[in-house]
């Protein structure tokens, strides 16, 4: 297939598939997981078979319509977004596997709906991913919102939808009241809105209007969850959890940083920004997010609270990496997205086994699980390592660069950040991790044993993944290395 | 241009005009429905055609009773009012196509010939006030469609109507005069009603304020027809007591008709020939849009009847038009004429699903609504897709105008920034009161009383449907509406050297 064809395919598949989904789910509950499944390993097909042309230095692009005159809807496909189109379409498919598993498990309404949406936000996270220009990245980043409101509003209840509310409330806001407003600004003085490698800024906008443009994007992609607009993640939690996996530890979050990083590199240019001193807020509010979102993680007692604010803690990890403006740090912002990936959705898979085998959402029920899910609790246990980033997990790979970018710009700020942030990380995981091992279950605790088989295989992959990252993390370093060919 | 074609300007008007009588005499009241969707949808033929000859770089104008144009009535068509007449046409088919049932089920048999007459009389009436290019004239046709439209607004089951419609009466009246007086002052000065020998003769007048005045009568009073805030007063309750199809289509295009005689009035004869008259406009009427945005949507915010939330909604929308006209910059006129066709396609499709609504769940209260996601899928779907072209997201026809809108504003330099503000502000106001009746159609327990009523008759959903994906059909290729807006941008602000 050629690189146009497969970009169309890409965007295509899911929407097929939630079509399929939709038709298959009148007939049979089987059939529609099939529907899903197959959906997805097209998906992950279609999307890897881009790699290889990437590798070599190819760019597929595809223009689908000028909207209006210089504005169009257009995709070109590039390492940043490769990789975040190949890392949520793969996982989708280990995503589907736990779905399965969970969504039968706790006997869920609506799963017709549900698994129609999902292929909808996955159709939407591939348009994010393959943008060319800023209107194109705003189309599907909103479709993306949208898409996602009917699964965190899944159960339907009083408390859940105040929390979908707030969601969309947030997520809206912040896209149509600031990012909107900086797209429009940054089409009026660049006069274009193409992602061009070393940015579209230089020469047409400088001194502090850059910092104000920045704060605008920032913000405006409250995908990103820079603090303050961090508050619709932990409202997200109340979806069920294979929505919290792939879509808010993945898909939607990876969304918000991959754009932030994508503006960095290909709208203000990495350069250009490094020389303007009001770019160089950001740099604070991402480190005070950091420190800031772990110790409120610290205080949480719900596991998927204090992981959507671990979750808050680590994008900003991303932010900061790609704000120290060097190259080998807008690698380790890159290599990050994958790394807290793997990790992050491990943890949300055990908190969902967890869940669904035992009914336990809060920390302090957790006394002596392990006994009982040991498969489950080995991953959280080393999804957790990758959270703090001990070795062997990504979460070390991916800090790694960091630290080396930092070091590389003298950025003292940045290193202290991230040696205080993974203090904190060890503060709140390895109590838990220890009470799961060696604590003791009250007496007449109820017998349970692992969750359903689909979810203990999918949360095994993910902990595989977590770890072999580390050993055989090459190919990803290679393709975003393309990131930074230009310094080289 | 030769035959039938040459002669279409004039169709328009008198095709609906001539079946209207005729209508009053057919019996039963569905071959009276059938001959006005027919001549409704012929007057939507023959306004495609003329949007297809503007957008040819014609020019199609007629001499009626080919007397020549100072002294005869002289009927043009240009960008400007081509956009304006396939919006009046287009609507009065959709909601004539789509309402059949509905309109049977509101107005009373016997009584349905003569409503009939009098939609096809409004529908002649706005049309020739866009088609006319004389200034006397547009009165005359302002007027036709004032009392048509007042006894379609009166013709429901809902006695409440008539207080709302006197409210109507009274205040169009006063606008229509005020339109009258300000005509003749010009008259007096000039000795014509042709708006282009207008606009050549003011330059010639030696003094000209009689011509101010004259421009201030026209404005207020057409700002009054076109529910400028704060002369809307009339619109809420009319809109929400009329028959659902009658609101489908006065929602739709009747402001939009007045709108487009102050634009085209004020640009075309005034502001060349006037000194600082564009600024006078502009302090005019954008601190008055700026208000119709934010205090409209507020109420809109607080409102709990469908229709009249969706009212006042319009009232604040008009206020984006009267915002980019008053920018006075081609960007900003862009925007306006833009924001019109947009506007017209989302309300429609609202009011289209508001109508279905009202059918399977016996009334548009919010509370009566409540759990209709459930009941009636097909109708929601279609106005959450609306829903989501009002507010503006990305992919339907009202983001095309936002993003019109917002570059303009930033464009305009000065303090556009906050002008951008406000239009984002309360883009996202809209969002929060379209967002109050999703939440209550698809969370909120359907009413104990509830008739469990399943979906509303396939016409209605088909046609909320319909427009409702124009939306995204205009969302992603806007091409005609956008060429029409800027070909018209160009034609309004080139009046002025």
């Amino acid at each position: 297939m050629s690189g146009q064809a497969t970009i169309l395919a890409a965007l295509a598949a899911p929407l097929a598939g939630a079509i399929g989904i939709l038709l298959a789910g009148r007939l049979s509950a089987n059939l529609r997981e099939t529907v899903t499944l197959v959906t997805a390993v097209i998906l992950a097909v279609v999307v890897w078979s881009l790699i290889p042309e990437l590798m070599a230095g190819g760019r597929p692009a595809l223009s689908v319509a000028e909207v209006v005159p210089g504005i169009e809807i257009a995709f070109r496909v590039e390492p940043l977004g490769m990789l975040f189109a190949a890392l949520a379409s793969g996982l989708w498919i280990i995503n589907s596997i736990y779905s399965i598993g969970y969504m039968r498990g706790n006997n869920e309404a609506n799963q017709t709906r549900f698994y129609f949406f999902f292929a909808i936000s996955l159709a939407a996270a591939m348009g994010v991913a393959f943008a060319a220009n800023l209107f194109t990245l705003f189309l599907f980043y909103e479709a993306l919102t949208l898409s996602t409101y009917p699964l965190v509003s899944h159960k339907g209840d009083e408390k859940t939808i105040r929390s979908a509310r707030v969601y969309l409330g947030i997520l809206l806001t912040t896209s149509i009241g600031l990012f909107l407003p900086a797209i429009v600004w940054t089409y009026m003085a660049a006069g274009t809105g193409d992602f061009t490698p070393g940015g579209i800024l230089e020469g047409n906008l400088e001194g502090p209007l850059i910092g104000l443009l920045l704060g605008l994007f920032v913000f405006g992609v409250g995908k990103a969850a820079v603090m303050p607009v961090h508050r619709w993640l932990p409202a997200a939690m109340v979806a069920p959890t294979p929505v919290s996996a792939l879509l808010h530890a993945v898909a939607v979050v990876k969304a918000g940083v991959f754009t932030i990083t994508k503006l960095i590199v290909y709208i203000f240019g990495v350069d250009y920004l490094f020389a303007q001193p009001s770019g160089q807020w950001l740099l604070y509010a991402a480190a005070f997010t950091i420190v800031a979102a772990s110790a409120v993680a610290l205080r949480q007692t719900n596991i998927k609270r204090l992981l959507a604010y671990s979750t808050v803690s680590q994008l900003s990890y991303v932010v900061l990496a790609a704000d120290i403006l060097k190259p080998l740090a807008e690698v380790g912002a890159a290599i990050h997205m994958v790394a807290h990936a793997f990790g992050k959705i491990t943890l949300f898979f055990a908190a969902g086994a967890i869940y669904t085998a035992a009914r336990k959402t809060e920390i302090g029920q957790l006394a002596g699980i392990g006994r009982r899910m040991p498969w489950t609790m080995a991953a959280f246990t080393i999804g957790a390592f990758s959270m703090i980033g001990v070795p062997p997990t990504g979460g070390f790979v991916s800090k790694w660069y960091i630290l080396a970018g930092a070091f590389e710009a003298d950025n003292y700020v940045a290193i202290f950040t991230m040696i205080a942030s993974t203090a904190l990380n060890a503060l709140y995981f390895l109590p838990i991790i220890y009470l799961a091992w060696f604590g003791r279950e009250p007496e007449g605790a109820q017998e349970h044993g692992e969750a359903p088989f689909p979810a203990v295989l999918a949360l095994t992959a993910t902990a595989a993944l977590t770890v072999l990252f580390f050993f055989f993390n090459g190919p990803v370093i290679a393709l975003e290395r393309q990131l930074i060919e230009v310094w080289e | 241009m030769n035959g039938v074609v040459a002669h279409l300007p004039a169709l328009l008007v008198v095709v609906p005009m001539l079946t209207a009588p005729l209508v009053m005499l057919l019996r039963p009241s569905g071959l009276a429905w059938a001959a006005t969707t027919a001549a409704s949808l012929c007057a939507f033929a023959i306004a495609l055609s003329l949007t297809a000859a503007v957008l040819a770089g014609e020019r199609p104008d007629y001499l009626m009773g080919s007397w020549p144009a100072p002294f005869g009535i002289e009927l043009v068509v240009d960008a400007v009012n081509a956009l304006v007449l396939l919006l009046v046409t287009g609507a009065s088919s959709v909601a004539l196509l789509a309402g059949a049932r509905s309109i049977d089920s509101q107005i009373e048999h016997e009584r349905q010939p003569l409503f009939y007459s009098a939609w096809l009389l409004a529908l002649a009436g706005l049309a020739g006030i866009a088609v006319t290019g004389d200034a006397f004239n547009i009165f005359v046709f302002m007027e036709i469609s004032s009392l048509a439209s007042y006894v379609l607004v009166a013709g429901g089951p809902d006695r409440r109507a008539l207080p709302a419609v006197f409210k109507y009466l009274v205040m169009g009246t006063i606008g229509a005069t005020f339109y009258l007086i300000g005509v003749g002052l010009v008259y007096m000065m000039t000795g014509t009603l042709n708006l282009a020998d207008m606009a050549e003769r003011v330059g010639q007048v030696s003094d000209l304020r009689p011509v101010l005045v004259a421009a201030g009568f026209i404005t207020t009073g057409l700002a009054l027809k076109a529910a400028v805030f704060p002369l809307h007063l009339w619109l809420p309750n009319a809109y929400t007591y009329a028959p659902h199809m009658v609101t489908v289509f006065l929602a739709a295009c009747a402001t939009k008709v007045s709108l487009y005689v102050l634009i085209r009035f004020d640009y075309m004869v005034f502001q060349p020939n006037l000194a600082e008259h564009g600024l006078q406009f502009a302090l005019f009427l954008m601190p008055l849009a700026i208000l119709a945005l934010i205090i409209s949507s507020a109420v809109a915010l607080f409102e709990r009847n469908l229709k009249r939330l969706l009212a006042w909604s319009s009232v604040a929308q008009i206020g984006y038009m009267t915002l980019g006209v008053s920018l006075l910059t081609t960007a900003g006129v862009t925007a306006g004429m833009l924001h019109m066709f947009n506007h017209a396609l989302a309300k429609g499709a609202l009011f289209l699903a508001v109508a279905a609504l009202a059918a399977g769940c016996g009334g548009v209260r919010l509370g009566q609504i409540s759990g209709a996601g459930r009941r009636m899928p097909w109708t929601m779907g279609a106005f959450v897709l609306a829903g989501l072209s009002l507010i503006g997201v990305p992919g339907t026809a009202g983001f095309v105008s936002k993003w019109y809108l917002l570059s303009a504003a930033i464009g305009y330099g000065g303090y556009g920034p906050l002008l951008a503000a406000v239009i984002v502000l309360t883009s996202l106001m809209a969002l929060a009161y379209i967002w109050r009746v999703v939440e209550a159609a698809y969370f909120g327990a359907a009413p104990a009383e509830s008739t469990g009523r399943g979906e509303a008759p396939p016409a209605l959903v088909v046609g909320a449907w319909a427009v409702a994906l124009a939306n995204v059909g205009f969302g992603l290729s806007p091409d005609l509406p956008v060429t029409l807006a800027s070909k018209a941008a160009g034609i309004l602000t080139g009046y002025s050297p």
